[in-house]
């Protein structure tokens, strides 16, 4: 048998539906991939090797009594560490939940059990899902497979850097601001952010409520799909889950991957050219751009006028909710509590948990918050970037009237140096700049792989209208058909 | 402090009060407000929890249908415009008994406002504005241990039970109500027995003020007559109608006090001592906390459907007001005599006993008579006195049947009271039962016609009003246990002589 670890998604569920390999075996390799390199990548927070070995028995065992399993069952499947999973520790990469194991599944794991999936274990990420290079996880950062002396973008940067070091073939993660795609960009893997609404919220550990998304993370578009078919559709514990099926995914990454895009309109948002971006970046975007016109695409420029304001909107909106959102962590039910020594009032253990628990951008960001909201601020912060939101809104819809789908790099620069932007919040801030957007309103996007720049992966971004996720889907395999997929320098 | 209160009438001579409620009433859904854990009354600590409820990282709410449908219909029948369209928003503030941190409440957008009810106070209509009537979420309770107060100052440990957190709370929140004057502490007292048995009639909540299942929140404030309303303070801990009245009694005599001295009223929540009927300071408002309001993102607007709102609205019951006018008529009752059933807090008592079999005047006589006096005499709300309206008609059967007089009835209520059983069970147990046995009743009547001659050759004679004290020592020897009336034509019947 050739190395399973080096397979897609769609290729593993393929030798587990026939037999040529079992479930355990395709675990068990995986499970000696990350025991190799992930002394050195550093992706995953807690490795569940008995869990994901008794899972992998269970579908060998539903295989053989002759029962019908889905299209990924088999696959491994690596979880970033924000989504709750049943007696299996969830830290979210925050020392205030350290040793936490939750009583409950969220039910995006509910749902990878449910498709047959075997969950490996759960990857490291920026603490609560604050930044875009793990290097805000307490548990020290994850490294990128292509260079590990740099950073594998974040928050999901486990994730990312699990499937481009072929540690995991399907990872999840969340996007609140480019925290799926981001990662995918940097690291040569594909992450795709659905609309909001369409993955259950219930069970990820809430960052910024109107924003978070859970989805997607492949090394193919098609797995991507594939997970995101599995994964997403309505739930009725998320009160704003929408209540309709998921555009069908699957079909428009086959339809895609034949490489026709005739008849597709795409506009290039005006506002994203090339300031703030690396040149290196703009150029291999450039070259995608002409790669999409000869499969047949339109390419048209839009302006967005509101984008510039997205980021500003996105620091005040993000940090609000996340002030209220992290309340809970105080040491008085679950995970850290520090200074109950007996003799100091309730407040000041409350105080010493979050003083000790909260890592610096976790805590700037609650303060930020805090002030947006409070009383005689909120109407211009708060306020405020609520409708800079709504015009954002109204930008995109615009855009959709005239073209199909928007595209733009991923995010301006390629994988930095680790260190290099974690002494100003800004620049680092910086790396989701072309992400934001697309959550402020809602709408899915996706990052597929369009080249190299220096040696280092270039992600493009697809983003389409609420609701037609298979619009990025469609753009985005025909893209890799053309481009290929990039795989890194042997670790 | 000790200072000396003013007289009750200098102070309404010399200020105006302006009162104002804020009620809490915890819906009786069957399930919490934004999870599926049931919400009966009682139960082990935080065995009534989940996930959800308790705030665990990840859990999302899920609004119950149930509760909205159910504060629309409070909303409907306070007479309140219903919202097209409206949030729930996060009220943000640090306490244990709060698993999330913050309550899930409402803001600036309200299920329900504008709406009014009239209560009635010595006969005359009083129409209370309503500003609003909006949904949240209850707090869990806290105990806190090892502290001389049961209070947290002092506490050495403090344990929290999560069983009433989440359970769906409505809170409806007056207008100020000024003008009222003397008057102030009934009107407070006759809005909240109104707002009381309005909830009750729909059916949504048991509304018992000592379970806490309704806990009213008084604020009060006077000033001079045509200057600007006074600071107001919110007097807490109000936990029965006795009680709102004697807050707010209580607060206008302090207040008044305060000002007589050339003090200044400090805006403050006060604890109110039910067994002082004083109040305390609390927690001073002028460093109130900044509750950071805003949208709570979890949750999807509301938009009740109008249709449907005109549905709920078509089906209310009718007003307990109206109701009452209704039973006054049927029990032939003058304004003042209904006033009083009002008072005592006896008109779902009287109704109930008489839908049990007695007329309404013997229910009438029962429930403003013995009981009334019996909760008055302990300090209990006449419902939680210890009979119910079925024993009160029992008893008054035995009464119809003439198994027991009026004096042996009383005994009897007397152990129904005290919890020895029914009427019947007590009469048995107790061999109260009236001596109708006209064996041992004539022998009785004739021992006291030889022992009394004299009296008995009046009666004779035709001096009939005599037979009283043959009648009276027929009782003695029977030890009450005779039915006086039939002793009395015994003894008539006896001496030959004409009733």
């Amino acid at each position: 048998m050739t190395d399973v670890t080096a397979m897609t998604a769609t290729q593993i569920a393929g030798l587990v539906a026939t037999g040529a390999a079992s479930a355990v075996e395709v675990t068990q390799a995986h499970l000696d991939r990350i025991a190799a390199v992930d002394g050195r990548v550093n992706a995953f927070l807690h490795v569940d090797t008995e869990g994901a070995l008794a899972a992998a028995r269970d579908i060998d065992a539903r295989r053989a009594a002759g029962e019908e399993l889905g299209p990924l069952a088999g696959v491994p499947v690596a979880v970033k560490d924000v989504l709750t999973t049943k007696g299996v520790p969830t830290t979210v990469g925050s020392k205030i939940l350290e040793g936490w194991r939750p009583p409950y599944d969220s039910t995006i794991v509910e749902r990878l059990r449910a498709a047959g999936t075997v969950m490996l274990g759960k990857t490291n990420m920026d603490e609560f899902a604050m930044g875009s290079s793990t290097e805000y996880s307490a548990y020290g950062p994850s490294r990128n497979p292509w260079d590990t002396d740099r950073i594998p973008g974040g928050s999901g940067g486990g994730s990312a850097a699990a499937l481009a070091a072929y540690e995991a073939p399907l990872a999840i993660g969340s996007d609140t601001g480019g925290s799926i795609r981001q990662p995918g960009a940097v690291t040569g893997t594909v992450g795709a952010k659905p609309t909001y609404g369409g993955t259950s919220r219930y069970g990820l550990v809430a960052f910024s409520s109107s924003l978070d998304t859970p989805g997607p993370c492949a090394r193919t578009v098609l797995d991507a799909a594939l997970l995101h078919a599995a994964i997403g559709g309505h739930d009725p514990r998320d009160s704003t889950s929408i209540p309709a099926p998921v555009p069908d995914v699957v079909a428009a990454a086959k339809l895609g991957a034949t490489g026709d895009l005739s008849g597709v309109r795409l506009g290039i948002v005006t506002e994203f050219g090339g300031e703030g971006a690396e040149p290196g970046v703009m150029a291999t975007f450039r070259e995608a751009v002409d790669t999409l016109t000869k499969l047949g695409a339109e390419i048209v420029e839009i302006s967005c006028p509101h984008f510039r304001y997205a980021l500003p909107a996105y620091y005040l909106i993000a940090p609000s909710e996340c002030s209220s959102n992290l309340a809970r962590f105080d040491g008085v039910r679950f995970g850290l509590r520090t200074g109950d020594d007996g003799n100091r009032s309730l407040e000041e253990v409350m105080s010493l948990t979050r003083e000790a628990g909260f890592g610096p951008e976790v805590k700037r960001r609650i303060m930020l918050g805090t002030y947006a909201l409070s009383s005689g601020y909120y109407d211009a912060y708060y306020g405020q970037a609520q409708k800079v939101r709504t015009l954002i809104t109204r930008d995109f819809t615009a855009a959709f009237e005239r073209v199909d789908a928007l595209i733009s790099p991923t995010t301006p620069f390629v994988a930095f140096p680790l260190g290099a932007r974690t002494s100003d919040p800004y620049q680092m801030y910086l790396a989701d700049l072309f992400t934001i957007p697309s959550n402020l309103y809602g709408g899915p996007g996706i990052s597929v792989p369009c080249g190299l720049s220096e040696g280092l992966p270039v992600g493009l971004q697809v983003m389409a209208p609420t609701m037609a996720d298979d619009r990025m889907y469609r753009v985005a395999a025909a893209l890799e058909s053309a481009v290929g997929t990039f795989t890194p320098p042997a670790l | 402090m000790t200072t000396t209160l003013p007289a009750y009438d200098e102070v309404v001579a010399r200020y105006e009060p302006v009162i104002g409620l804020e009620t809490h009433v915890e819906l009786g859904t069957n399930t919490k407000m934004w999870c599926g854990c049931p919400t009966d009354f009682g139960g082990e600590p935080n065995t009534r929890v989940c996930p959800v409820c308790l705030g665990l990282p990840g859990s999302l709410p899920v609004a119950n249908k149930a509760a909205i449908e159910a504060t629309v219909r409070i909303g409907l029948a306070l007479n309140c415009s219903i919202a097209q369209w409206c949030r729930f928003a996060r009220k943000n503030y640090f306490y244990p008994d709060m698993p999330k941190n913050f309550q899930i409440s409402q803001y600036d957008e309200p299920l329900c406002f504008d709406g009014y009810l009239d209560v009635e106070v010595n006969g005359e209509l009083v129409r209370i504005g309503i500003e609003r009537v909006h949904l949240e979420e209850d707090t869990g309770k806290t105990l806190h241990v090892g502290g001389a107060t049961g209070r947290i100052h002092g506490a050495t440990e403090s344990l929290v039970d999560y069983n009433r957190a989440g359970i769906p709370l409505v809170e409806i929140v007056t207008k100020p109500i000024p003008g009222t004057g003397a008057l102030a502490p009934e009107v407070a007292r006759a809005y909240v027995t109104e707002l009381r048995d309005v909830i009750r009639s729909l059916g949504v909540s048991d509304v018992r003020m000592e379970e806490g299942s309704l806990r009213c929140d008084v604020n009060t404030s006077l000033n001079l007559p045509g200057e600007e309303w006074g600071t107001r303070t919110e007097t807490k801990n109000v936990n029965s109608l006795r009680s709102v009245e004697r807050a707010v009694r209580s607060e206008m005599l302090r207040q008044a006090a305060v000002l007589g001295a050339g003090g200044r009223i400090t805006q403050e929540t006060r604890h109110f001592h039910e067994d002082t009927g004083d109040t305390t300071p609390g927690r001073s408002k002028e460093t109130a906390t900044d509750y950071r309001y805003f949208p709570e993102p979890d949750l999807v607007p509301l938009a009740p459907d109008p249709a449907w709102v005109a549905e709920l609205k078509a089906a209310l019951p009718e007003l307990p007001r109206l109701h009452r006018r209704r039973l006054q008529e049927a029990w032939g009752l003058s304004d003042a005599d209904m006033q009083s059933v009002l008072n005592a807090g006896a008109v779902e008592l009287i109704e109930a006993t008489v839908a049990a079999g007695a007329t309404p005047a013997a229910a009438r006589k029962w429930w403003l008579g013995e009981l009334s006096r019996r909760a008055n005499e302990t300090g209990v709300e006449l419902a939680d006195i210890g009979a119910t309206p079925a024993q009160v008609a029992e008893l008054q059967g035995l009464v119809d049947a003439g198994k027991l007089n009026d004096k042996l009835a009383r005994t009897v209520l007397e152990g129904v009271v005290t919890g020895e059983g029914s009427p019947t069970e007590i009469m048995t147990a107790r061999g109260l039962e009236v001596v109708s046995d006209t064996g041992a009743l004539t022998a009785a009547v004739d021992e006291a016609i030889a022992a009394n001659p004299a009296i008995a050759d009046k009666v004779r004679s035709g001096k009939v009003a005599a037979a009283g004290a043959l009648v009276g020592a027929v009782m003695k020897t029977t030890r009450g246990q005779a039915d006086a009336q039939t002793v009395r034509t015994l003894i008539l019947e006896r001496l030959g002589a004409q009733g």
